[in-house]
C-alpha cells in the first residue's frame, strides 16, 4: 500500500471531483425542472397526456443508464445526418452527452416519485381548494404541488444519492470525473486499492453532505408531519 | 497369499494414480485481451483469434502443456494476474520499468513502435506546436498513453478510452483529430473498410524510456520456473519456424527485430 501515489495525484482527483459535482448539479436541476410537468402529466386521467409520459418513464427506468449513455454518445454519432446538423455541437462533446443521459434518467425517476406523491394528496385538501373556487391550475400551484413536493423529500434525497453514484458512468465516455481520475491513477501506477479507495472516500463525503442537507430540508419542510 | 494380492493390487492402483498425475498435461492459464486486433480479437461466435492468441497456443504446444485462455479487460489485466486468475499475460504488453515493479517478464516475443493516424489529406504537423489544440485519442493505461502524456501532454487534448475500438468510433465521428497507438494495430485499422479514410502521419516512436524493451509475456515475480519455460519455448518456436509462420499470417514485415 502506497498512499503517496494518491497525494501526488490529488490535483487530478480534485479536478475529477469538480466535474462529478458539476455533472450532478446540472443533471439534477434539468431533471427536476423536467420532472414536474412530467409528473403532472403522468398523474393525469387524460390518456393523451399520460401514455407518452408513462412510456418515456418506462423506457428510462427499464434500461440501464450505461446503455442509455452508450446509445447517446457512441450510437447517435454513427448517423451522418446528426453529424451534419446543428445538434452536433452538443452531441460532439462527451460532457453534454452525459448531461443529456443523466438529466433524462433522473427526470424519469423523479417524475415517478412526484407522481406517487401527487396521487396520494389528501382528498380533503383538493375538495377544500375546489370549495374555495380555485381553478385546476391554482390547485396544483398552491395546494397539490407544494404538499406533494414536501412529502417527496425523503425519496428525492435517495434519488440524488443514486444519481451521484450514477455519475461514475461519465468515466466510460472519456470524461475525467472522480472515477475517471481514479482509473487514470490506477492505469499509471497499477494501484487499484489506493486509487479506488480514495475515490470511494470522496463519494462517501459527498453522500454524507447530501444526507445532511436533506435532513435539514426534512426538518424544515416536514415539521408539520412530525410525530 | 490372498492378503498379499490385495496389497499388490492396492500398490498397483497407487502406481497408476501417480503415473496418471505425472503424465497428465499441466495446465497453464493465460490472460488475453480479446479487443486489440490484429493481436487479439473476439470473433462473432465468441472465440479468440489473433497474433497473441496464435503465439500463446504455439508456446503451450512447445512447452507441452494444456492452454487455457482467459479474456480480461486491459484495465484489470495486471491485477488479475496478481490475483491468480491466470498465470501469464500474453496481450502485447510492453515491458516497462513501471510494470516490472509488479510483474516479471519473459524475453520479448516482438517489438512495436507507436504512430499517429489522421484523416487523409489532413494538414496536421506532428510536433509540439503542430498539435496545439488538437485532440488525440489513446487507450487508457497503454504505453502510447504514457508517451503522449509525457511528451505532448501539456499542449494537446488527450482523450482516454477503455478500448481501442471506442477510440476509432470517436475518430469516425470526428470527435478527435488523431489516434495515437501501436503501429501494427493502426495498420489493421487503416486497412479495414471503416479506416480507409485515414493514414499514418509523422514518425514511428519507440523511445525505450516509454516503450521499454519490446513486448513480453508478463508473469508473477515468484514464478521463475514458468518464466524459464516460456523463454525456452519462445526460442524454440523462433528456431523451428513456427514463429515466422504465424507472423506471416498477420504481417508482411519482420516484427521481432534483431535477435
Amino acid at each position: 500500500m502506497d498512499f503517496s501515489i494518491i497525494i501526488d495525484n490529488l490535483p487530478l482527483l480534485f479536478k475529477g471531483l469538480g466535474l462529478t459535482l458539476q455533472l450532478l448539479a446540472i443533471s439534477l436541476v434539468i431533471g427536476f425542472i423536467l420532472s414536474i410537468p412530467l409528473s403532472i402529466m403522468a398523474a393525469s386521467i387524460n390518456p393523451w397526456l399520460r401514455i407518452p409520459v408513462k412510456t418515456f418513464i418506462y423506457i428510462f427506468r427499464g434500461t440501464p443508464l450505461l446503455i442509455q449513455i452508450f446509445i447517446i454518445y457512441y450510437g447517435f454519432s454513427q448517423f451522418d445526418w446528426l453529424r451534419e446538423s446543428i445538434f452536433w455541437v452538443i452531441f460532439k462533446q462527451a460532457y453534454w452527452c452525459a448531461v443529456i443521459a443523466f438529466s433524462l434518467n433522473t427526470a424519469a425517476y423523479t417524475a415517478e416519485i412526484f407522481r406517487g406523491a401527487i396521487l396520494q394528496t389528501q382528498k380533503g385538501e383538493i375538495e377544500a381548494a375546489e370549495a374555495c373556487g380555485m381553478s385546476r391550475f391554482d390547485q396544483y400551484r398552491h395546494i397539490i404541488l407544494p404538499s406533494a413536493l414536501r412529502r417527496s423529500i425523503p425519496m428525492y434525497g435517495n434519488e440524488v444519492i443514486f444519481m451521484l453514484h450514477a455519475t461514475v458512468l461519465a468515466g466510460v465516455i472519456t470524461l475525467v470525473d472522480l472515477f475517471g481520475a481514479a482509473k487514470i491513477i490506477n492505469s499509471r501506477h497499477y494501484a487499484p486499492f489506493e486509487s479506488f479507495i480514495s475515490a470511494g472516500l470522496f463519494y462517501l463525503v459527498i453522500t454524507f453532505t447530501i444526507v445532511f442537507i436533506f435532513k435539514l430540508a426534512e426538518n424544515h419542510f416536514l415539521k408539520h408531519l412530525k410525530r | 497369499m490372498k492378503k498379499n494380492l490385495s496389497i499388490m493390487s492396492l500398490l498397483l492402483s497407487f502406481l497408476l494414480l501417480i503415473s496418471t498425475s505425472v503424465f497428465a498435461k499441466d495446465t497453464v492459464r493465460i490472460g488475453v485481451e480479446g479487443a486489440y486486433p490484429p493481436f487479439s480479437k473476439t470473433t462473432k461466435d465468441g472465440s479468440l483469434e489473433g497474433f497473441d492468441i496464435d503465439i500463446a497456443k504455439a508456446l503451450c504446444k512447445k512447452m507441452d502443456v494444456e492452454c487455457k485462455l482467459i479474456k480480461q479487460d486491459w484495465d484489470g489485466i495486471i491485477p488479475a494476474l496478481l490475483a491468480r486468475k491466470y498465470d501469464a499475460i500474453i496481450a502485447s504488453m510492453s515491458m516497462t520499468d513501471e510494470r516490472k515493479k509488479k510483474v516479471a517478464f519473459s524475453n520479448r516475443y516482438y517489438q512495436s513502435p507507436a504512430r499517429f493516424i489522421t484523416k487523409k489529406g489532413g494538414k496536421i504537423k506532428i510536433s509540439k506546436d503542430g498539435l496545439k489544440g488538437k485532440s488525440v485519442a489513446v487507450q487508457r493505461g497503454t504505453v502510447s498513453d504514457k508517451f503522449i502524456t509525457g511528451e505532448f501532454g501539456e499542449d494537446i487534448d488527450i482523450k482516454r478510452y477503455g478500448t481501442q475500438e471506442e477510440a476509432y468510433l470517436d475518430l469516425n465521428a470526428g470527435r478527435v483529430d488523431l489516434v495515437f497507438a501501436d503501429a501494427f494495430v493502426l495498420l489493421e485499422y487503416i486497412n479495414s473498410d471503416k479506416g480507409k479514410d485515414y493514414e499514418f502521419i509523422g514518425e514511428s516512436y519507440s523511445d525505450p524510456k516509454y516503450f521499454g524493451e519490446g513486448i513480453g509475456i508478463a508473469l508473477r515475480q515468484k514464478d521463475t520456473e514458468l518464466k524459464e519455460k516460456f523463454n525456452k519455448a519462445i526460442a524454440g518456436i523462433r528456431e523451428d519456424g513456427t514463429y515466422d509462420e504465424i507472423r506471416k499470417k498477420y504481417f508482411d514485415f519482420d516484427i521481432f527485430g534483431k535477435d
